[in-house]
């Protein structure tokens, strides 16, 4: 759709720097972060470079908004902004801060030397956004690594503990088997069509009548595998549970959130534009998998005593949830993804910065057990973890059940009704692993008062021999009070989230 | 005045009341206790301002929530809520007083849950959008839940499992609901190729195709049923009965049923009439196994509470055959009985807990008995109660149940002749309740004394409004002809034959043809 970008002329592409200037501060902010750390006061590591990275993503933040409205390719066609991607940088952005916010005092940041545990993070999200907005599938793959490499070393950032280790290389093996796989229908894709360009793809694909070419089905289906690896979609998600639990929770955080806003970012442009001639051939192979991601996810997470790794089965699920946003392919179930996705940084940063506080707090680890008499002994962080809960299940008042309504309605018309019942479904077994955190949190006492941080482990009773340790962290406490009252707010106004994904996916010439 | 105002007055006291009562817990039930009553005041004048014969909604509040969506935060009050925002509101007043005679764990949160309860349930009543009444119904469960779990009875772990089950039980009702109400509004929009909406009074002028309206009733019944509760879907009473504080189990038994009913009156059979019609034996039978598994289990039972239970699960069973009777006689009926069910069985329950308070703390009848010997007054309005509840020929449960059976009688004569022992059988359980706790051999631990002055007051009035309207039951009766009579009506039109249903259909669309649905078809607002 866009010949004159692509017309060959001797000098390079034209490189608008304005559409570029988010991703740029992201990953100049990523090169001064590094170098500040380098730095050898210990005040300016853990003091000055989260600021930086905080301004580095203020900044992209910034300018992202600054581009709002922008409908334009750069780079010869290789990114696109327009909506989606710049609403998909804006929730990464400030799931980056909130991630920068809760790693600030982290046992995972100062292991990994405050400036190389931010420098990755913010390289990170650089390729998300990079991902966000790529459109052909060479930047695909690109961003798809500069997403992946530095989470597999953000990990591990944790060194002294095993289980951090071993999650940071379980990551690696799966997450390379899927980025392998992923290139390898990459290539098919290619070579059944002839191009790399999204849109090209797609008039390929219909001008050939390929819709039913094996070459680009076996391409196809290796692509949805690793994406699905990617975003944890069923039955590619067994890794989720184990890196999730043992990864750093600020870096879990992150994944959880921010991994998922990206996948399902090239979800909806790889499969709703690139692949949309073909959607009758992939649209019921990936409604199976959202509902077999519904089911599993849900069933997956009852029953688990780890915080972490419920919420860890409960994004398998709510991933399975915004699948059913792409299958349909129509601009309704873009926004209604790019709506849940929104909403969902809200839910879990909620959830995320209470387990922080609880880990730093009551020495039991990410046990539900961290959590009880909670809304005795703290209501500050029991409110947000309950609307979270809440929300997560879809109740009512909170954000996630907005955002559950919007994603059935899109299933429902876009002719997949049982798949939002299936939602339906999926969503009363996850009750029978939320409401039990609120229960703990409520009804339960606080556990006996442990002597001192002993049942911790001994770099977290290092970490906090600080009187500090009784109170919550300023920033931790603020992330988990604004994340749970956007939850609420959203709930009960949504109009503005709806106003921000109303253009998203204007341009995939959808219905 | 904005009915919003009475919506949200019990929440915002809830929220002041946590909010400014820091020092003096008692000034916090005081503040909740202000805004219970200004609610019920509110209430009484929107029930007295409202005139019957009234077409179509009064009070309409309607501005646009979300319009991506077409849901809109519509409320109005019509003949079929009015009454039931006066049971509300009236029950919640009289809770709140209750529950300021005895101390709270955390009385803050207690009382703000307890008024956002009152908030929610108004809104579910007065919703007048499918959306926004889906949203409020499955917002009202989740005070009780936080209520049930921390201040109800028995130890913690048996509790939370209680609260657990209760919730889980609900909210899958309500979660399809959620489904059907999407895909109502979606496919009713889809099928008429019109944008899409939610509001009530539009979508009952979209009529859906058979096939979609059959499942969306099944998934509709489910949470209406569950909430009622009805009999194969009950599994969460006895539990959620036993556990909850009493005055928290008086709304829920007293209230929160009835919004199930008044759901099928307000939603089901408007929306969905023929699948109403198709499945109109399938929910008599429904009804009629509740009223004989309530009746003879209430008689079994020795726990009062569960007795209270197991009878509401027989009046719900009345309720839900009046409203599938399909006609206006047994839908009013119906609309009465949810009223005076809920008078009765409120104060039934807080007699219970009176009566455990001279038993030893039991509330086992087994170790009751004797109490009326010295407690006169409190002899007497139980009494009073009973007898309401088995629908002593002269209370208005015996019009209410007269008009149900009137109506089955009229629809299926086989299911009414043996609903007729349902009325037999509650003299049963009320009278064997009554005489078991107040005459009898007294109990070991039974130390009787008259019901005191503030207990008086939370028991008098509401056992007045009972006599008020065994005198007056045209009150409730009047005010909800025309509007049962507009529910009902596409239902009854679908039940009579399908030619009949498809001139309706084609009245709904197209210019007016025939003469002989006049009634049913100029009923709709």
């Amino acid at each position: 759709m866009t010949p004159v970008l692509a017309s060959a002329t001797l000098s390079g592409p034209h490189v608008d720097f304005a559409g570029l200037s988010p991703l740029l501060a992201l990953l100049g902010g990523a090169v001064v972060v590094l170098l500040v750390g380098l730095l050898g006061s210990r005040w300016v590591r853990a003091q000055v470079v989260p600021a930086l990275s905080l301004v580095a993503l203020g900044t992209a933040l910034g300018l992202t908004i600054w581009q709002w409205g922008e409908e334009k390719s750069i780079l010869a066609g290789a990114l696109r902004i327009d909506d989606l991607s710049l609403v998909l940088t804006m929730i990464l952005t400030v799931g980056g801060i909130a991630t920068v916010l809760l790693a600030w005092r982290s046992l995972a940041a100062r292991e990994a030397a405050h400036g190389e545990f931010h420098a990755l993070l913010l390289t990170s999200i650089g390729g998300m956004t990079l991902l966000a907005a790529a459109q052909n599938t060479v930047m695909l793959f690109v961003g798809l690594e500069l997403l992946s490499i530095p989470l597999y070393v953000l990990c591990a950032t944790e060194m002294r503990r095993e289980h951090s280790l071993e999650s940071g290389l379980k990551y690696l093996i799966v997450g390379s088997v899927g980025s392998a796989t992923l290139l390898y229908g990459l290539a098919l894709i290619y070579g059944a069509t002839g191009a790399t360009d999204f849109t090209t793809i797609a008039s390929a694909i219909s001008t050939k009548g390929l819709s039913s070419d094996v070459l680009l089905l076996t391409g196809i289906a290796l692509c949805l595998v690793g994406l699905a690896f990617k975003s944890s979609v069923a039955p590619f998600h067994q890794w989720t549970p184990d890196v999730y639990e043992g990864a750093p929770t600020p870096v879990t955080a992150f994944m959880a959130v921010a991994t998922k806003v990206a996948a399902l970012g090239v979800f909806l442009r790889f499969f709703d534009v690139a692949l949309v001639e073909a959607q009758s051939s992939w649209g019921p192979a990936v409604a199976t998998l959202a509902a077999l991601t519904i089911i599993v996810g849900n069933v997956g997470a009852l029953g688990q005593s780890s915080l972490k790794r419920m919420l860890a089965y409960s994004s398998v699920a709510q991933a399975g949830y915004m699948l059913a946003g792409v299958v349909v392919s129509t601009q309704l179930g873009v926004r209604a993804t790019v709506f849940y996705l929104a909403i969902y940084l809200f839910m879990n940063m909620a959830a995320f910065a209470v387990i922080i506080a609880r880990e730093r707090q009551a020495g039991l680890g990410d046990n539900v057990q961290s959590v009880a008499g909670l809304g005795r002994s703290d209501p500050w962080l029991a409110w947000p973890l309950t609307l979270s809960m809440l929300s997560l299940a879809g109740i009512p008042a909170t954000a996630g059940f907005i955002g559950k309504f919007y994603l059935i309605d899109a299933a429902v018309a876009g002719g997949y009704t049982w798949l939002g019942v299936v939602i339906v479904i999926g969503s009363m077994i996850s009750l029978g692993y939320y409401l039990p955190v609120i229960a703990t949190m409520w009804m339960a006492d606080a556990p006996a008062p442990l002597p001192a941080l002993a049942g911790g482990s001994p770099e977290l009773d290092e970490d906090l021999s600080s009187p500090s340790v009784k109170g919550v962290q300023p920033e931790v406490l603020l992330v988990a009070v604004l994340a749970g009252a956007a939850t609420l707010f959203f709930g009960i106004v949504p109009q503005p989230l709806f106003d921000l994904v109303h253009g998203v996916g204007s341009g995939f010439g959808l219905f | 005045m904005p009915l919003s105002i009475l919506i949200w007055l019990p929440a915002a006291c809830g929220v002041l009341g946590a909010i400014f009562a820091l020092r003096d817990k008692r000034a916090l039930g005081v503040f909740a206790l202000l805004g219970s009553v200004a609610a019920l005041a509110l209430a009484i004048s929107y029930i007295v301002g409202y005139s019957p014969g009234t077409r179509g909604l009064t009070h309409v509040t309607d501005v646009v929530w979300i319009s991506e969506l077409g849901i809109h935060y519509k409320l109005g009050i019509d003949g079929l809520n009015v009454m039931l925002i006066g049971l509300t509101t009236l029950l919640f007043a009289m809770a709140t007083l209750a529950a300021n005679l005895r101390e709270w764990d955390r009385p803050r949160l207690f009382f703000f849950h307890f008024m956002l309860a009152e908030s929610a349930v108004l809104g579910a009543f007065l919703a007048q959008d499918l959306a926004l009444f889906v949203a409020f119904f499955d917002l009202m469960l989740i005070p009780f839940y936080f209520m049930t779990g921390m201040w109800g009875r028995g130890p913690r772990e048996e509790r939370v499992r209680a609260t657990i089950k209760l919730v889980i039980y609900t909210l899958v009702g309500s979660l399809l609901m959620l489904a059907a109400a999407i895909a109502t509004g979606v496919l009713a929009s889809q099928q008429n190729d019109v944008p899409l909406t939610f509001v009530l009074s539009n979508l009952q002028t979209l009529p859906l195709s058979r096939g979609s309206q059959e499942w969306i009733f099944l998934f509709f019944a489910a949470a209406f049923l569950v909430k009622m509760p009805a009999f194969p879907l009950h599994g969460w009473m006895p539990d959620g009965y036993r556990t909850m504080p009493i005055e928290v189990l008086m709304v829920f038994s007293g209230v929160l049923s009835k919004v199930g009913a008044y759901g099928f009156l307000r939603i089901a059979l408007p929306l969905y009439p023929q699948a109403a019609a198709h499945f109109q034996t399938l929910m008599l039978l429904i009804a009629l196994a509740s009223i004989l598994y309530g009746s003879m289990v209430a008689f079994t039972q020795t726990d009062a509470r569960l007795i209270a239970g197991y009878s509401s699960i027989a009046q719900m069973g009345f309720i839900t055959l009046g409203i599938f009777a399909l006609n206006s006689q047994g839908a009013q009926g119906a609309l009465l009985q949810m009223v005076n069910h809920g008078l009765v069985v409120a104060p039934l329950l807080f007699i219970v807990a009176l009566l455990s308070r001279r038993a030893g703390g039991s509330e086992d009848v087994r170790e009751m008995g004797g109490i009326a010997f010295r407690a006169p007054v409190l002899a007497a309005l139980f009494l009073i109660v009973a007898l309401a509840t088995l629908a002593m020929p002269g209370s208005a449960n015996f019009v209410g149940e007269f008009l149900i059976l009137l109506g089955v009688f009229n629809a299926k004569l086989a299911i009414a002749i043996i609903a007729f022992a349902g009325v037999v059988m509650a003299s049963v359980y009320a009278l064997r309740l009554f005489i078991r706790a107040m005459h009898n051999r007294p109990g070991k631990n039974v130390e009787s004394r008259d019901i005191g002055l503030l207990d008086r007051v939370v028991l008098v009035p509401v056992v007045a409004v009972i006599l008020f309207f065994a005198v007056y039951p045209q009150l409730a009766l009047r005010r909800g002809e025309d509007s049962v009579k507009a529910a009902v009506a596409p239902a009854q039109a679908a039940l009579r034959g399908p030619t009949f249903a498809a001139a309706l259909g084609r009245f709904e669309t197209g210019p007016v043809t025939g003469t002989g649905n006049g009634e049913a078809a100029g009923a709709r607002p």
